[in-house]
């Protein structure tokens, strides 16, 4: 479990990681928190001749909540999203999901822009990012993009992102009044990754549906958010047969595979479970 | 003046003898990290091993190449079975009399298996040396399946002793097969069940898990060229067996060799066996005249170490109508893996399976284990029980439940009307045991009053009548268990390792001013001896707990000694602690007659002095009598006071328990909720009850993985598929529950304080319990039998199988 030799580097702005980045090609990786990186390395199955740690750029940190956005830098780690009383009272089901992955020790070091950089479909920010209908700033030699969280995640580990590009901020819209949220996840125990997991937002106004975002984790290669699921509830009053629908409409959008979770078939189930508590938590905090 | 005025109960007290919640004295360092553990050894021009593994689970190696290793700068040497075998040192002896590669010879029997030993400046150069070894393997067909395995047609996997029918414990009846191990009456068994008004028949497996000691196993080898002498620290929990073992397999004479157990960071006997790890920094240092230190990544632990279980058992139970027990019958398939190296007495290559028969009285019982290699990993010795008690307890308290679902019974009536009563003991068991002492009637009634187990039976009820209406989709478990244990091997007429008996010795020696050290023949990994050990001699001679240093591990120091595994400490090293002492009180009864100018009967012990009888104002405390044996010329006695004993027990001692589990079984999503766990534990006189609860909430929260979860699994191509801790479950705080613990003292009779030994109980009653509370959650829905762990998506399936999905 040691990796194999490595330059490191620590610039201080993002332009320089760039040009690391891009001096040395695929040779080259960009460390967060690390907590997804190093035991890949350990394992001996990246192997990197540079790594360029990011903790010493200032631009990449912070969390800003302004009226109609809030913006969460690449290097906040998941520590913070727990404990940043603004974040947790603008975007509560953040908090409620960080708090679900790993433990303490990962949750200090790893960071939200790792998390969703990372293409692992394991990891529960991507789902949550499309729950909330993120955008991600990606920054490269040419300037800085955006992109959508619903449209960055390709397959496992292969994301919109260009090797020699850093994600830098995460911009998510403020939720209109009257909305609920949920952030359901069934693990084997602290520290695993989701057999299943669901988050859920729905908007009520005057007992009806007006808008409503399902997104689950780790039952595809990448997040899934399904339109469909949401389209179902928008409208009703989210009654058991529109939470149904939404249900199946967010299962039939899911490919989980077997692995040491279980099979298919129990995965399936589990998610109709997770999904349906997810979206009825969110009804019920609406 | 002092001496005279305290109260008895006040000089007890300051004892903090038997008894006492006295607190661990290793905690002090321990907390605040100044351990000092195998790793933290830091020696002069220290080299680095690393070994080249197997990916395959069974293969030919065709040829290794280390040239580009050697090439690396920093890399002292690569060794592979070639280098070896000049030295014999190719192949090792087991403990369980069958011999293993401690480098691939030709070919490889498990992931993991050691290949070659890269030796590097540092581990760094190591492990990058390590990616350099190039070998190339032919792969060959793999059997993991120990039923598989016995197939005419099954691939041979020990080559080596392919044709040799005769093996360590009797013939072979396949290539593949290392024995049968009988016990009891068979065909009066069968007669039996024949016979019988209702037998219950089912499989029950135990898999293979692994006890995951915090520190994984790793050594510093040091071989002094100008002195000869070898030295050796390693993570051993048995320091003096490893001194004969190096002896024997290096030709290096025993006084030669110094083996040292540092700390340990949990052994659970993952610690016990020999591993390639030693031989080859033995012979790296002998090779390159530095010290080499090796210390496994927890992969490596995890895959190449000592397992635990995996045993097939069939069992068949017979009981008349009214539920009496009429005979017991089980064949067991025990996978073994690639060697047989276990580490169990050599007359008993199932260890003690034949406790099987667990609390109850069966008047016949028949036992066959059938030994099979298999491409696993070997083993088969560890995990807080090395002698398959663990095995035998689940086997008979699932079997239990079986008969009771079959006879249609309460099931905790059921155990209690086949205990075996306290009037009973000395108890001669069908298979071959005689159970020193018990009252498990006592044990159990509490238990159940303890628990309410009659209002539990009642929620329980209401709960399915809820679940039938669709109120909930939580079901309720309650697991019973009523466990037997034998520990503390063994009595040297039947018991040795290697040929080495398996007493336990402590040499004490009290100083002039009446503090003292002892030495044991055992090495603490967790267990709290400088803390335990102390409060026997505190209590025997009447001197402070806290004036007594405990010292065990070092071979140059200690009296020889078979080691800490099988909750033996207790009941072997530990009575030998008792008997060195009062051949202490003994010489010190006349000594402090002598000063008192009267005759050795007539002064008695008390507490910490000797008074002189009627007379209790005329006494020499333990301190002054202490500095009388160093500065007085007593006629007829020796000066000084010290005392070493070499225990053999005449017995075993039989710890019991009676342990009930309430859990909630989510049939959706199949996770287990623990609500509450009840442990009564009877491990005779209670030596320190802090300790005891430490020991006892420590096992059942391995119980807890080892039922809801931990396994080693491996695919159909012998991959190991729970490597690393992300998929093997290890709990953490929060899957632990609250336990609720208690206690009965039935005293050992022949055991010199009357401790019977705790280490190991709350595991070997705990993973029945657990289990049992699934499977009861199920039983009205018609479950019989579902086999551990009871993961999530294990359960679900049980949950599946039955219809309780809609
Ligand atoms: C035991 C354990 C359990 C875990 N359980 C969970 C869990 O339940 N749920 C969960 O979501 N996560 C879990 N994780 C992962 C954890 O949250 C990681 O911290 C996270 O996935 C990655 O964040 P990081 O900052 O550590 O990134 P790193 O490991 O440093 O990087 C991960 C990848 O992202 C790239 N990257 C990082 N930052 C950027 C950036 N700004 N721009 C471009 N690329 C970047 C890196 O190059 C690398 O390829 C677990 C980790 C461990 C060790």
């Amino acid at each position: 479990m040691i990796p194999a030799g490595f330059e490191y580097h620590r610039p201080t702005d993002v332009a320089s990681a760039i040009e690391i980045l891009k001096t040395h090609g695929d040779e080259a990786r960009v460390v967060a928190g690390g907590h997804s990186l190093i035991p890949m390395m350990k394992l001996r199955m990246a192997d990197l001749a540079h790594l360029i740690d990011l903790q010493d750029i200032e631009g990449l940190k912070g969390i800003e909540i302004g009226a109609e956005t809030v913006s969460i830098g690449a290097m906040v780690t998941q520590h913070e999203l727990i404990t940043h009383a603004g974040l947790s009272e603008a975007l509560p089901i953040i908090r409620e999901a960080a708090l679900q992955i790993a433990d303490p020790q990962v949750r200090y070091l790893g960071t939200v822009g790792g998390n969703v950089a990372n293409g692992d479909p394991g990891n529960d920010m991507p789902g949550l990012m499309q729950c909330l209908d993120a955008t991600y700033v990606i920054e490269g030699a040419e300037g800085s993009r955006t992109v959508s969280a619903r449209d960055f995640y390709q397959s496992a580990y292969f994301t919109a992102r260009e090797d020699d590009e850093i994600l830098t901020r995460i911009e998510i819209p403020r939720l209109p009044a009257g909305t609920g949220y949920a952030y359901e996840k069934q693990k084997r125990k602290i520290g695993d990754y989701a057999t299943a997991a669901c988050g859920a937002l729905v908007t009520m106004q005057g007992g009806t549906c007006t808008a409503a975002s399902v997104a689950m984790t780790n039952l595809s290669d990448t997040p899934v958010w399904s339109e469909e699921a949401g389209a179902a509830l928008v409208g009703t009053s989210c009654g058991p047969d529109a939470v149904a629908a939404a249900v199946a409409a967010s299962l039939a959008a899911i490919n989980p595979t077997q692995d040491n979770r279980g099979p298919v078939e129990f995965k399936r189930h589990v998610a109709g479970v997770i999904i349906r508590r997810a979206i009825e938590g969110a009804v019920a905090r609406a | 003046m002092k001496d005279a005025v305290d109260t008895p109960e006040t000089r007890s007290a300051g004892l903090k003898g038997m008894g006492c919640a006295r607190k661990r004295v290793e905690d002090v360092r321990f907390t605040q990290g100044k351990g000092n553990y195998v790793d933290d050894i830091q020696l002069d021009g220290m080299l680095f091993g690393d070994f080249v593994r197997s990916p395959y689970a069974h293969a030919r190696v065709i040829s290794i190449n280390a040239e580009a290793a050697l090439a690396l700068p920093g890399v002292v040497a690569v060794l592979t079975a070639a280098d070896l075998a000049p030295l014999g040192l190719h192949w090792m002896p087991t403990l369980a009399g069958d011999k293993q590669m401690v480098l691939a010879d030709g070919k490889v029997l498990f992931q993991g298996q050691e290949v070659a030993y890269v030796i590097a400046e540092d581990r760094y150069i190591a492990a990058d040396a390590v990616e350099l070894v190039e070998v190339e393997y032919e792969e060959l067909p793999v059997v993991v399946d120990p039923f598989k395995a016995l197939e005419p047609d099954a691939p041979i996997l020990r080559e080596d002793i392919a044709g040799n029918m005769e093996g360590a414990h009797g013939p072979r009846r396949h290539d593949n097969h290392i024995f049968t191990w009988e016990q009891g009456d068979k065909d009066a068994t069968e007669a039996v069940l024949a016979e019988a008004d209702v037998v219950a028949e089912e499989m029950i497996y135990y898999h293979r898990t692994h006890p995951c000691p915090l520190e994984t196993c790793g050594c510093v080898a040091s071989m002094d060229k100008v002195t000869g002498k070898l030295t050796l620290w390693g993570t051993f929990q048995a320091p003096h067996a490893v001194r004969t073992v190096a002896a024997l397999i290096s030709g290096i004479a025993e006084h030669n060799i110094r083996v040292i157990s540092p700390d340990i960071g949990g052994g659970f006997g993952n610690k016990v066996g020999v591993y390639p790890g030693y031989v080859c920094s033995i012979v790296g240092s002998i090779v390159t005249g530095k010290p080499v230190k090796w210390i496994e990544d927890r992969m490596e632990n995890l895959m190449s170490t000592a397992f635990a279980r995996d045993y097939w058992m069939r069992g068949k139970i017979a009981a008349t109508k009214e539920g009496k027990i009429t005979g017991l019958w089980c064949h067991t398939t025990a996978d073994h893996g690639g060697f047989d190296a276990c580490a169990d007495p050599t007359k008993f290559p199932a260890g003690f399976m034949n406790i099987c028969t667990g609390s109850y009285d069966i008047p016949v019982a028949y036992l066959a284990v059938d030994g099979v290699y298999t491409n696993k990993a070997p083993g088969g010795v560890a995990y807080r029980c090395s002698f398959r008690v663990t095995e035998a307890a689940y086997f008979i308290e699932r079997m239990i439940e079986v008969l009771a679902i079959k006879l249609n019974m309460d099931a905790a009536e059921l155990r209690r009307i086949n205990f075996i009563r306290a009037d009973q003991f000395p108890y001669q068991s069908a298979l071959g045991w005689e159970y020193d002492s018990g009252d498990y009637h006592t044990a159990w009634d509490k238990a159940l009053k303890a628990v309410d187990y009659a209002g539990l039976r009642a929620e329980q009820a209401q709960r399915i009548e809820d679940f039938k209406a669709g109120k909930t989709r939580k079901l309720m478990g309650i697991g019973l268990t009523h466990f037997t244990e034998i520990v503390g091997a063994g009595p040297v007429k039947n018991c040795d390792i290697l040929g080495l008996g398996m007493f336990d010795s402590c040499e004490i020696r009290i100083h002039p001013t009446g503090s003292a050290i002892a030495r044991l023949g055992t090495i603490s990994q967790g267990q709290g001896h400088a803390t335990t050990f102390a409060q026997i001699i505190a209590s025997e001679i009447g001197i402070p707990a806290d004036d007594i240093t405990l010292e065990e591990g070092d071979t140059d120091t200690a009296p020889y000694g078979l080691g800490t595994y099988g909750s033996r400490s207790t009941p072997v090293a530990g009575a030998a602690t008792a008997m060195a002492a009062r051949k202490i009180r003994a010489k010190a009864q006349m000594i402090a007659a002598y000063l008192l100018e009267v005759h050795d009967d007539d002064v008695e012990f008390d507490i910490d002095r000797f008074v002189v009888k009627g007379a209790p104002e005329r006494f020499k405390t333990m301190k002054e009598i202490a500095f009388a044996a160093y500065n007085q010329a007593i006629p007829g006695l020796e000066p000084g006071l010290e005392a070493v004993s070499y225990y053999d027990p005449p017995n075993m001692t039989y710890p019991f328990g009676a342990y009930i589990c309430v859990a909630d079984v989510d049939v959706d999503t199949g996770e287990v909720g623990i609500r509450s766990f009840y442990a009564l534990d009877d491990c005779g006189t209670r030596i320190n009850p802090m300790i005891i609860e430490g020991q006892v909430h420590g096992g059942l929260t391995e119980a807890l993985a080892i039922a809801l979860g931990q396994e080693i699994a491996y695919d159909d191509m012998g991959n190991v598929k729970t490597g690393t801790l992300m998929d093997f479950f290890l709990p953490t705080a929060w899957e632990t529950p609250n336990y609720t613990t208690d206690h009965t003292v039935t005293p050992s009779p022949h055991h010199p304080i009357g401790a019977k030994g705790v280490g190991e109980s709350p595991n070997v009653g705990g993973v029945p319990a657990f289990s049992n509370a699934v499977h009861d959650a199920f039983r009205p829905f018609g479950l019989t039998q579902s086999h551990m762990p009871h993961d999530h998506w294990r359960v679900w399936q049980t949950a599946n199988k039955l219809g309780l999905h809609g």
